[in-house]
């Protein structure tokens, strides 16, 4: 546990040193309080906290954007320290590749943990000062922000998979942005496109709530605007994923899966490479 | 179990098709300084990295401070080992002595010895740099300091003296003499022979992956059947008359009007040096020069080792 954490300071002294965690708290933040500030115009006399609203644009951003920082932190973990020869000298150290993996993770983790906490957190702090309706919905607000952390934690594992896949950092940067597209764009589109196609003939709800349900951003999406009543409503999709069986705790189990398998494989492919 | 520090057993290694160690047997002692020797390629980066654990041999056992290097298990004996890699890379955005504070952590080593050791290679100045900034010599000279991190019994140095100036070199051979003093056991590997010539208890000299020969440095002129030469200077004009009194048994290379140049196997040596000097004031002054050791290299390299 030591050395895993000698490991991760080190990241996280690394992210302090190089503005990675500056530049993302600034982005976190901003958008945050752009997307309510300029979001909160279409509440209208509808009784939907801010906050909500702010939720479901967060949201439905973060799906986006922090699937992009966590592999930009991650592709050049593992690919980086191979190519520059750190990784060999590291490797002679009394550390175990798992430390090495586990305490990098852990540093990555925490670099985004703080990104999120000060970006989103901040951004919050300074809403409820600004606004009037206090802090309803701090919970659905609460949920967002560490679920966006799960979503990073998610992806930041994908991207180590990369990285000790591959043999070039250029080649784990482009099969990085291949799997965002992937995953955050390409297969919600192709999913729906296949569902208006088949005209609900072959796929009924149960395989498309399965099919939702095995990514990672769709599981993401899903638990953030179903789990609370006002954000649901003010999304339009009260009710759904409890009818379809979507429960949170599943929805998270979901998450904790698609971290904890591609930390797996990458862990069983950096045992056996050789240096 | 043998008190061998390191012990190869017939190791191959292969990469794809390309066997790039074939077939290594190869044992050290506590305390011995062993020199390799062998050109690009020949295998010795990676027989330094089967010794560490990084790579696993293709067939035949490794064992290292009496274990399996590259093993899990084998994290423990690691604390007792120090490695300086070939062109050392370091993580350019930390300091000096950022970076060996981060491998003192991991080996349990004091803050205070980061200190020393920084002081002693000689970058207590620019030990709050940036590591991006420093030259070839100095990140040398940092590799060096992180090798020595936590009293290691045990160091593996691949050309540890590429890049540094001939005052560096000396300090650094200075520090590794210390080191023997103390008993570490040291592997190094290095193409600049007349520097470890003087230091090496034992060398091995490797050629595409195989060991062509190892041995202290007489073993290897024995092996070698090297001549040793003589260089005489004799009063003027007696030159010819010298070497026509040597007899058969030697070869002489040149003459001149008052120098010989003559060279002799080592069983020959003794009797032709009693009888040169038998010859009285005719002989000025006589110099007896053993091969040297890019000499050996260069037997061993052109003979057809294969």
């Amino acid at each position: 546990m030591k050395m895993i954490w000698i490991l991760a300071q080190k990241e996280l002294r690394d992210g302090l040193r190089n503005r990675w965690i500056a530049a993302a708290i600034i982005l976190l933040g901003t958008l945050a309080l752009a997307l309510s500030l300029l979001g909160s115009a279409p509440t209208g006399s509808v009784r939907v906290s801010e906050l909500d609203i702010t939720v479901i644009s967060l949201a439905s951003l973060s799906v986006y954007l922090i699937p992009l920082i966590a592999l930009m932190l991650a592709f050049d973990a593992l690919v980086g320290e191979f190519e520059r020869g750190t990784m060999m000298l590291l490797l002679t150290y009394p550390v175990t590749r798992w430390q090495v993996i586990m305490g990098k993770y852990l540093g990555h983790v925490l670099i985004l943990f703080i990104a999120i906490f000060f970006g989103y957190g901040g951004a919050l702090i300074i809403l409820t000062l600004l606004g009037d309706s206090g802090t309803d919905g701090w919970q659905a607000y609460a949920l967002m922000m560490l679920s966006s952390l799960m979503l990073g934690a998610v992806f930041i594992a994908l991207g180590y998979l990369v990285s000790v896949f591959v043999k070039e950092r250029a080649t784990a940067a482009g099969t990085a942005i291949g799997l965002w597209l992937v995953f955050v764009v390409l297969y919600d589109l192709l999913l729906f496109g296949v569902l208006l196609l088949d005209e609900g003939q072959l796929i009924g709800q149960k395989l498309f709530s399965i099919l939702m349900l095995i990514s990672p951003t769709d599981s993401y999406r899903i638990l953030n605007l179903s789990m609370f009543e006002g954000v649901s409503q003010a999304a339009g999709i009260a009710g759904i994923a409890s009818e379809a069986g979507m429960s949170g705790a599943l929805l998270i189990s979901v998450m904790l899966l698609w971290m904890v398998v591609p930390l797996m494989a990458t862990l069983f492919l950096f045992q056996k490479r050789e240096l | 179990m043998s008190n061998n520090v390191i012990s190869l057993q017939a190791v191959s290694k292969t990469y794809g098709n390309e066997t790039v160690v074939r077939d290594v047997n190869f044992d050290v002692q506590p305390g011995e300084c062993i020199v390799l020797v062998g050109h690009n390629g020949a295998g010795k980066t990676t027989l330094m990295k089967l010794m560490l654990g990084l790579t696993r041999p293709s067939t035949g056992t490794v064992e290292v401070l009496g274990g399996n290097p590259a093993f899990t298990a084998a994290v423990a004996q690691r604390l007792a080992l120090g490695y300086l890699p070939e062109s050392v890379a370091f993580y350019e955005a930390m300091t000096g002595q950022e970076v060996l504070a981060f491998y003192a952590q991991l080996k349990g080593a004091s803050y205070y010895e980061c200190g020393k050791l920084l002081q002693l290679v000689g970058l207590g100045d620019a030990s709050k740099r940036r590591v991006g900034t420093y030259s070839k010599g100095m990140r040398q000279r940092l590799g060096l300091a992180q090798a020595m991190l936590g009293d290691p019994q045990l160091l593996f140095l691949d050309e540890p003296t590429t890049g540094l100036d001939p005052l560096l070199r000396q300090h650094f051979y200075e520090l590794i003499d210390g080191l023997h003093k103390e008993g570490v056991t040291s592997i190094i590997s290095s193409h600049a022979l007349n520097e470890v010539e003087a230091r090496a208890n034992r060398f091995v000299i490797m050629k595409a992956g195989i060991i062509v020969a190892s041995g202290t440095l007489d073993e290897l002129y024995q092996l070698a059947a090297l001549p040793v030469r003589l260089e005489l200077s004799v009063t003027e004009g007696e030159a010819s008359r010298v070497a026509e009194s040597l007899g058969t048994g030697v070869n002489i290379a040149h003459v001149n009007n008052q120098k010989l140049s003559l060279s002799c196997f080592k069983g020959e040596k003794m009797p032709l040096i009693r009888h040169i000097t038998g010859l009285g004031e005719v002989v000025q002054d006589l110099q007896i020069m053993p091969p040297r050791l890019d000499e050996v290299y260069s037997h061993f390299m052109q003979g057809d080792g294969l």
